[in-house]
């Protein structure tokens, strides 16, 4: 079940996530930055976060839920750049909100990684 | 998950004392030594890792033990004969639960776990309100008023017992309620138990007794809410009676059943409990309770507490609030006479972890070693300790635009919340964290650690942050000494007279009346400020009178802020100074002290300078000597990969920046994300973010004071994360290095502030 909406072609879509590929941080169009917004703005419980687990060099999936209480850890989901990562964070949140990304964008490796099989620890 | 945690008795130590390091360790044995702190960053793009080992005090390994924090606050009124004398029993109160749904909290209990006896007055584990009576020889009675309370709701609270009939009744009145409440109650019924006597146990406000450990005294049960005009008779009272000593004045004592009436509106500033009754029960608060917080009594248009107290009559206990972990020393090191000053750390190593307990090193008492000293801003990094951002609110990640990354003492920090709080946090209950104390683990107060604000690539805030300024100076060649700022607050502009310059770190956010008193004494006298940071100077804080090592913050009604004191709450218990933005304070915004302020903040990327015409002036030509009229400033950094951002401040006289300053650059394009502050919005607009609103940028600032001193300031926490850029051969070190060497030369600074403002 998805959360929001979006009002974009699929043009527009496709122009946005190309520019998250290549600039997860920093300076976004309007188009891109009003869908990250939507996204970011869900509750704490379930959100997606990183755990650096080594340094500058190793960050997994984790979901936060609540204030106090433990998070749940995707051991296995691991990343070696921030980058990767906010694209993986970028691609789970996007099907919460919008349902499944557009088959030309899903097949594109580049365009956002695979999703994850979270295993919590 | 952590296994090791550490704290020192103090963060300032002069050579020839002694320091003690409190360990909590969960392994067999840890190794430890000391370090100087040159360089805390790791990250693969700057210069790395430096920790300079001791040779004073070589590793050593120790045993390791558990030591735990017992976090909660409560009041205490020792055991006495009075207290022990009790058969009949009246207790009442007024009290605004926060969290009445929680579990069992005490009110006001004797109670002796061991022995099962005396008396407690208790939310229960339904929220209604409970006495329940142990005569220590297996007898127990609980009587419920069998109604929930709800958060938030002042209550009238009152039970006895009555030790020859065994008689309870407790009732709970609502002060207002609503339509379709029931949280009006009370029940009565006789008991079995006749006597309460037998406990072995001190009166206790909001917890209930456990044990005792090493004198302290260790609680259970606590309460979060406030508690105010709390009684205590040595009979069964009816509601009549009760409603007599309900509010002052009270009735004539001769003829009065009154044991004793606590009125904390007495010592607000202080940690006394004054029992205004016959008997001067006086008691204490321990782990730090918030005062001057307003009463049930508090009326509009009084908002100081200083001119009616009586309107400041509770106290908001939490139960976790922390003032001292009260740990046990696990060794100790006296500082080497000849240990040059600067930042130190013990460094506390288990197999694959370790921790830093940081400390500062002075120069010898009255005798400066250097022309330069850095201040560490321990206030700041008691404002920000252990801070709960990335765990506490989903806000943070629309607050940084990047995904929120946690680091493993924050997951520790979620999960051991006895740890205390930054005052940037809330309680359990919602309610503003008002104080922190230095007397427990500083987990973020250390180097090697990352933080959710301060960009990548080494996203940096604070401490470690404030380690690329210390390595700077050290790879420059610069001598100084380190002082912290609680040292400045303790002792004024005398800390500072010896000094040609006083650097600041990449944060200066909070600063006492005596700080800034200091600071500003000595710039006007000839000294020279470096402020190397964004966002200074900006809240007022009060530190605590008589107890060592605790510092509040009120915020008021103005100011980017994490939470925002109710109303009557704007005054400093510790002191009563009006609290709030030193903007608010009358002629003190950071523009005076020095020559900018806070303007805009965002945590994605930085950006950078470009020469202003201020530049252009000869009093600037030293500054800029090497700098090209179209070279960009900073366009590179660890900190978001500019020198310009995160917290940025801009030059504004109409707030105080000296009409004769410079600006001599400017930072420009912004991200989104840089938002303009706040308190220079007064209503919301669009157009006010980085992309679009001129408004946010940094100034870099130069002006001259009285007395051949002068002020340089950068306007950007991002600024010093630039120093390294190059192996450190880069336009922002370079300008760095021009201020210092000529603001360490003593010839004074000589302008004529007529032809200084021709000038510009």
């Amino acid at each position: 079940m998805t959360t929001s909406s979006l009002e974009l072609s699929r043009s527009e879509i496709a122009a946005a996530i190309e520019e998250f590929r290549r600039k997860p941080v920093g300076q976004h169009s309007a188009t891109l930055q009003h869908i990250i917004n939507i996204m970011r703005g869900e509750p704490i419980e379930g959100k997606y976060v990183l755990l650096c687990t080594k340094p500058h060099r190793e960050w997994v999936l984790a979901q936060m839920n609540g204030r106090a209480k433990p998070i749940t850890v995707f051991d296995d989901v691991v990343f070696h750049d921030l980058h990767t990562a906010e694209l993986a964070i970028f691609r789970l949140r996007w099907k919460r909100h919008f349902g499944e990304l557009p088959p030309e964008l899903l097949d594109d490796e580049k365009t956002l990684l695979p999703p994850p099989a979270p295993e919590a620890r | 998950m952590l296994k090791i945690t550490g704290y020192a008795d103090r963060v300032s130590v002069f050579p020839g004392e002694t320091i003690q390091f409190m360990v909590n360790c969960e392994a067999a044995a840890y190794e430890a030594d000391i370090v100087r702190v040159v360089h805390g960053d790791t990250a693969p793009a700057g210069p790395g890792l430096k920790l300079v080992p001791i040779p004073s005090f070589p590793a050593a390994t120790y045993p390791g033990r558990p030591q735990r924090i017992h976090a909660g606050s409560f009041g205490v009124v020792p055991d006495g004969p009075e207290l022990s004398a009790l058969a009949s029993v009246s207790v009442q109160a007024m009290i605004q639960p926060t969290t009445p749904a929680k579990g069992e909290q005490g009110i006001i209990t004797r109670w002796d776990p061991v022995r099962g006896a005396g008396f407690a007055l208790v939310i229960d584990e339904n929220g209604a309100l409970a006495l329940r009576v142990g005569d220590g020889l297996g007898g127990e009675a609980t009587v419920s008023t069998g109604r929930a309370m709800h958060a938030g709701t002042w209550y009238f609270v009152g039970a006895s017992f009555d030790a020859a009939s065994g008689e309870i009744v407790v009732r709970q009145e609502p002060l207002r309620t609503f339509p379709g409440r029931d949280d009006t109650g009370s029940a009565s019924a006789t008991v079995s138990v006749r006597s309460i006597a037998h406990a072995g146990a001190p009166l206790l406000f909001a917890a209930l007794f456990a044990r005792e450990e090493r004198g302290r005294i260790i609680a259970g049960a606590h309460y979060n809410g406030r508690i105010e005009a709390p009684r205590l008779c040595a009979v069964a009272v009816d509601r009549a009676a009760m409603e007599q000593l309900k509010t002052p004045p009270l009735p004539p004592l001769v003829s009065s059943p009154l044991l004793a009436a606590w009125d904390f509106s007495k010592d607000i500033s202080g940690v006394s409990l004054v029992d205004v009754g016959p008997s001067r029960l006086d008691g204490y608060v321990v782990n730090m309770p918030a005062r001057g917080v307003v009463g049930h009594l508090h009326q509009v248009d009084v908002h100081d507490w200083k001119s009616a107290p009586e309107q400041w009559g509770a106290i908001h206990f939490h139960d976790d609030d922390v003032y001292d972990a009260g740990w046990e020393a696990d060794f100790a090191w006296k500082v080497p006479d000849d240990l040059p000053s600067g930042v130190y750390a013990a460094r506390l190593r288990i197999e694959g972890q370790q921790q830093h307990v940081t400390f500062v090193v002075r120069a010898p008492r009255g005798k400066a070693g250097s022309k330069l000293l850095y201040i560490f801003p321990l206030a700041t990094y008691l404002a920000y300790a252990n801070e709960h951002f990335g765990t506490n609110s989903a806000l943070v990640e629309m607050h940084l635009n990047r995904a929120t990354v946690l680091h493993p003492h924050q997951v520790f920090l979620n999960e051991h919340r006895e740890y205390g709080h930054s005052l940037y946090d809330t309680h359990t209950d919602g309610s503003p964290v008002y104080y922190s104390s230095r007397f427990r683990p500083i987990l973020n107060m250390q180097p090697t650690i990352e933080a959710n604000h301060g960009a990548r690539p080494s996203n940096l805030w604070l401490f470690n942050a404030d380690t690329h300024i210390t390595d700077w100076l050290e790879e420059n060649g610069f001598d100084f000494d380190v002082a912290t700022d609680e040292d400045l607050h303790n002792e004024g502009l005398g800390l500072l007279r010896s000094y040609r310059t006083v650097m600041t770190s990449t944060h200066p956010e909070y600063y006492s009346r005596q700080m800034w008193d200091g600071l500003f004494a000595f710039t006007e006298s000839g000294g020279r400020l470096m402020y190397m940071g964004g966002n200074g100077f900006y809240w007022r804080v009060a530190f605590h009178q008589t107890v060592p090592g605790v510092m509040e913050v009120r915020r008021a009604e103005a100011g980017s802020r994490s939470w925002e004191a109710p109303t009557g709450e704007y005054y400093h218990s510790f002191t009563g100074e009006y609290g709030g933005l030193w903007r608010r304070q009358g002629g003190r915004a950071p523009n005076v002290m020095c020559g900018v302020g806070f303007i805009a903040q965002g945590f994605d990327e930085s950006s950078y300078y470009v020469r202003k015409p201020g530049s252009e002036d000869p009093r600037a030509a030293f500054i800029l000597e090497g700098v090209g009229a179209d070279e960009r400033i900073g366009d590179f950094g660890l900190i978001g990969g500019g020198a310009a951002g995160m917290e940025v401040d801009c030059h504004n006289p109409a707030l105080g920046s000296p009409p004769h300053a410079l600006v001599l650059a400017s930072s420009e394009r912004h991200s989104e994300a840089h938002c303009l502050v706040v308190e220079e919005m007064l209503y919301n607009f669009m157009g006010s973010t980085g992309d679009v609103c001129p408004q946010v940028h940094a100034d870099l600032v130069f002006y001259e004071t009285l007395g051949g001193g002068a002020v340089f300031s950068v306007g950007s926490i991002a600024w010093a994360g630039s120093l390294s850029h190059n192996g450190y051969d880069n336009n922002v070190s370079l300008i760095t290095k021009n201020v210092l060497d000529r603001f360490l030369d003593e010839t004074p600074f000589e302008v004529a502030v007529r032809e200084a403002s021709l000038s510009r």
